[in-house]
């Protein structure tokens, strides 16, 4: 039986990590780093999960640490978030490139300056580009599920990436609040054992990372391209295993009273839960109107964007990150990218808001909405418009 | 009264008194009985002594969507008197919503004093700290303040969560929670 617990999010992640039972994690522990890494920390130094917990001096030297475990054949994890995760940036692109399933919490903080430790999407948009599999979430249970699928998918030997699961800072970050922690044995059953099948091993010698001159660079990014999009079809099928044993769903996109409905707005992590009470309290008032959630951002899942929002005359797209100087709001430019060619396709209006943890409450959701109609009527001179800013 | 589905409260205290503790302790206490219920601190780096936030919120009906921080609470628990000076902590309070305050003096001139005009419930909370865990720090014990005057949960659904939370020093607690749960007055 699963217990129903009441946990801080960033504790019911080191739950999670537990039962995946992994081998090593490294980190960093200090602002902007979150209880994950605490809560294991002690669990290592009570004996109830036996892993090798190390202290190092810098992101970037965790990152380095996770890749080295993982080249060898551990289950690596760590966990970072804002500034943190810009400093680990370039070690990043190495887990991926090198194939090294190294599993990631990140908790989505804005970055400096001025100095921030709040909620945002700034830090995940940086990284966007890094070759990981990245995974947004909308609430404790799902951040819990999707770190258990995290393991199970980056080491699927038809995969072997590493992967992010992002979760928005604060509001599910230290956020205590019930959740579903699944049984050992399921967790045993759910993910097999990491097997690296070519490890570093002083018995048969390998060289990772080795030069890539230009002869063969290319190849190898077009590997590394090809292998990235080939994971949807068993990130698919591990949330379809998934739900088959513990009874909950996820998809790469999904939708919330957004059947035939006109007007979408599309959102991404925790402020989805917020966006839904909003489109309640809309269709009770007669408007057409639903929610697209975008879960599956590495590898952009562009049959079921398109599928999702087809049907509409209008898309909201609210981004929690800015693209300065850009065409919009990062997620949006990507869903336009994704609708471009399309024959049949909305109107796409760009909002950039809850930046730095200004909150978006219901009542802010409407008025999104409520404006994006009107741009989608009137036109703006604006690429895209910020929510709730002053001056 | 207070509307069950979906209560709201929110905490005032000053870094290091527990406001954050004393919402968590509720809302493991809500889950533990069967509800839902959510609890966050306000968001960012407090130090101690600083005025800080912590928020509930309970639903015997349906899960909760809302993250944003409370701004139209049904109930106010303030940990720290001299709080009163500096916030105002009836801000947003709904026209039926109940605050309550650890403070020495009467409900009666605490009214006067700051021209609080909803449902006042008091409790020299810091007196019952000092007495029976040797500390002034009041998030247990006005928890008991809160059960009492609210009922939002039963006061033996905390004793799993205390128990958890501080270990050795768990049953000081529990002795703390059930006197102030003994001696708050509520009163219209």
């Amino acid at each position: 039986m699963t217990k129903r617990v009441g946990i801080e999010i960033s504790q019911a992640i080191g739950e999670a990590v537990k039962l995946a039972n992994i081998d090593v994690v490294a980190s960093y522990p200090i602002t902007p780093q979150t209880h994950i890494v605490e809560h294991i920390a002690e669990l290592v130094a009570d004996g109830e999960l036996d892993a090798a917990y190390i202290a190092v001096e810098s992101e970037h030297s965790a990152m380095s640490a996770c890749l080295g475990a993982s080249a060898v054949g551990a289950r690596a994890f760590t966990a970072s978030a804002g500034q943190g995760l810009e400093l680990m940036h370039e070690v990043l692109y190495v887990a991926s490139s090198m194939r090294l399933p190294v599993v990631m919490a990140v908790t989505n903080r804005a970055l400096s300056s001025p100095l921030s430790v709040w909620g945002d999407h700034s830090d995940a948009m940086a990284v966007r580009d890094t070759g990981w599999i990245q995974i947004f979430t909308e609430n404790g249970q799902e951040v819990v599920d999707n770190v258990l699928c995290a393991f199970r998918i980056g080491e699927d030997q038809r995969v072997l990436l590493p992967v992010m699961i992002h979760l928005d800072g604060f509001h599910l970050s230290h956020m205590i609040e019930p959740i579903y922690m699944p049984e050992q044995s399921e967790v045993d059953k759910f993910i097999p054992p990491y097997q690296h099948p070519l490890p570093l091993n002083p018995d048969k010698p390998i060289t990772m990372g080795a030069f890539g001159p230009p002869f063969i660079y290319s190849e190898t990014k077009k590997a590394q391209e090809v292998n990235l999009t080939a994971a949807k079809e068993v990130i698919l099928q591990c949330w379809k295993e998934f739900a088959s044993i513990f009874k909950r769903y996820y998809h790469p996109v999904e939708t919330y009273h957004s059947e035939g409905a006109k007007v979408l707005l599309l959102t991404m992590g925790s402020f989805s839960e917020t966006a839904m009470i909003a489109i309640d309290t809309m269709r009770k008032e007669g408007k057409n109107v639903g929610l697209v959630k975008l879960r599956l951002w590495r590898p952009f899942p562009f049959y079921e964007i398109r599928q999702a929002v087809s049907h509409a005359e209008v898309l909201i797209v609210l981004d929690r990150a800015l693209s300065f100087g850009g065409p919009a709001g990062p997620v949006c430019s990507e869903i336009k990218a994704a609708l471009y060619n399309e024959d049949k396709k909305p109107k796409i209006i760009s909002f950039v808001g809850g930046l730095g943890g200004r909150d978006i409450t219901p009542d802010g959701f409407g008025e999104i909405i409520d404006r994006g109609i009107e741009i989608s009527r009137t036109g703006s001179q604006q690429e895209f418009e910020m929510y709730g800013v002053r001056g | 009264m207070i509307d069950t589905t979906l209560i709201e409260i929110r905490w005032h205290g000053r870094g290091g008194q527990g406001a954050v503790t004393s919402a968590e302790l509720l809302a493991k206490a809500a889950i533990n009985e069967g509800k839902y219920a959510h609890a966050f601190p306000s968001f960012g780096p407090e130090r101690r002594g600083a005025p800080v936030l912590a928020f509930v919120r309970i639903s015997s009906q349906q899960s909760i969507k809302i993250r944003a921080e409370i701004t139209q609470p049904d109930i106010v628990v303030v940990l720290d008197p001299g709080l009163l000076r500096i916030v105002n902590v009836t801000s947003g309070l709904k026209t039926n919503g109940m605050v309550i305050i650890n403070t020495k003096k009467q409900a009666e001139q605490l009214r006067q004093e700051f021209n609080i005009n909803h449902l006042l419930v008091t409790i020299d909370a810091t007196s019952i700290a000092r007495q029976i865990l040797g500390v002034p720090i009041t998030n247990t014990t006005m928890v008991g303040a809160l059960i009492r005057a609210t009922g939002v949960v039963k006061l033996e659904s905390l004793f799993d969560p205390l128990s958890h939370r501080f270990g050795h020093l768990a049953e000081r607690n529990i002795d703390a929670m059930k006197k102030a749960y003994q001696e708050t007055v509520v009163k219209e």
